[in-house]
């Protein structure tokens, strides 16, 4: 079967991959771009480590077709520090101790963006329902959450996005 | 042969290319399809995609709403004129799998999953289905649900519905072991036109208490022509688990569905009486 050309922006890059006509993006960010943020998980829109941002939008990289984000803006995990300073998130997952394992933490901070990009001031409740779909089997959520609030006091506006 | 790629400008061509190979799958939002592709369970023929704008329009203005197949939760939570429909579009998945999941994804979604498709079914809505001949036709979702759990193969171009009178008598409940997001246990959508004072046209829904979203006409029966009152909500519970027929599954027995639906159900009802 003959390979597709797939060309998008990536963390503020031009890329282009070839593709298998079914594969999912995150087969192609991995294997194809070398950007091993976004995690494998559970392939079946449960787990969440996989998120990405498609033109702002957070998604599942593991249930989208590489084929359909021809031309598209996708961000990872790996595009959120600017060069060797964290992004607020990040610090913030840090001093509230939001990561052990690490395996949920590229879709943890992925869908906080995601949140904050929207709504820079979300109540503990919106925290909640924001990182609804993604698993975290260590820190029984109340460090993520601390840390996405804290980050969102924290944040001065121009580094919310 | 490995899987291959087709991409449709417009709904007919969809049709067609559908009719003329029948190994072909519709992707829409991805999160059935490409699911199936990842576990193995989808390893050859093709995947086709709908680039039609009419695939994703919404006519919202007005009583009679219509929606196309490509809209997304996230779209219709998004939209003020849908508030009736927001409950049932915040049941499915979390904030990506809601940017994703289309309406006419979750006509097709396999128990436990469309709880979308039950508040559809309450609120007696129209699916607009293209077989590959001539133009859409409108079939009431319940025929559609009918022909699903046959195995018919259809193409959605979305669907029609009129918006309840009063939203109050429009309701919406999911039950699931993990809050905020996690499969049903059961779902269950009620619109009681007139439940202020005497019901007429009662339609209730369940969803997971069979192969597919289905009527709950024992209570339908049980609540027509009746005031919303303790005796009515009675006979409905009396009547609840007439024609049902739960799966076992990695959420719920059987047993534990049909154990718990009447009592959610009081509890659905009992919020408006």
């Amino acid at each position: 079967m003959a390979k597709v050309p797939v060309q998008f922006r990536l963390n503020g890059s031009d890329r282009a991959a070839f593709a298998d006509p079914a594969d999912n993006l995150l087969t192609v960010l991995r294997r194809g771009l070398n950007d091993f943020g976004p995690k494998y998980g559970c392939g079946q829109g449960t787990c969440g480590t996989c998120s990405v941002l498609i033109d702002g939008e957070l998604r599942l990289s593991c249930l989208t077709l590489a084929a359909a984000c021809e031309g598209a803006s996708i961000e990872t995990v790996s595009g959120m520090a600017d060069g060797p300073n964290l992004h607020p998130l990040q610090n913030a997952f840090m001093e509230h101790f939001a990561a052990q394992c690490g395996f949920c933490t590229p879709g943890m901070l992925t869908a906080a963006k995601a949140l904050l990009d929207r709504n820079p001031n979300p109540s503990r409740e919106e925290v909640i329902d924001a990182i609804a779909g993604n698993i975290c089997r260590c820190t029984g959520y109340e460090p993520i959450i601390q840390a996405i609030l804290s980050a969102a006091r924290g944040m001065p506006a121009q580094r919310r996005s | 042969m490995p899987l291959a790629l087709r991409v449709a400008q417009s709904l007919s061509e969809a049709a067609g290319i559908l009719a003329a190979d029948p190994r072909t799958r519709l992707l829409s939002g991805g999160t059935l399809v490409m699911r199936d592709v990842n576990e193995g369970r989808l390893t050859d023929g093709t995947l086709l995609r709908i680039t039609d704008p009419a695939f994703r329009q919404m006519q919202v203005s007005g009583n009679r709403i219509e929606l196309g197949a490509g809209v997304t939760m996230a779209a219709i939570l998004a939209n003020r004129e849908l508030a009736f429909l927001h409950a049932p579009a915040r049941a499915v998945g979390g904030p990506a799998i809601r940017n994703m999941a289309t309406i006419g994804g979750n006509l097709f979604a396999e128990t436990p999953y469309g709880d979308f498709t039950v508040a559809l079914l309450a609120l007696d809505a129209q699916v607009m289905v293209l077989a590959g001949y001539g133009s859409a036709r409108a079939m009431p979702l319940e025929e559609f649900l009918a022909g699903r759990a046959r195995g018919e193969a259809r193409l959605v171009a979305g669907i029609q519905l009129n918006r309840p009178q009063n939203a109050a008598d429009f309701r919406f409940l999911k039950v699931s072991r993990v809050k905020p997001k996690g499969l049903s246990v059961l779902s269950i959508a009620t619109h009681l036109p007139g439940s202020s004072s005497r019901i007429g046209q009662a339609r209730v829904a369940y969803g997971a208490m069979g192969p597919v979203p289905m009527r709950a006409r024992g209570v339908e029966r049980a609540l027509e022509s009746k005031a919303l009152d303790a005796g009515a909500i009675a006979a409905a519970r009396a009547a609840a688990l007439e024609g049902v027929a739960p799966a076992t599954d990695a959420i719920a027995t059987d047993w534990y569905r049909r154990e718990v639906l009447p009592v959610h159900l009081v509890r659905l009802l009992g919020e408006r009486a």
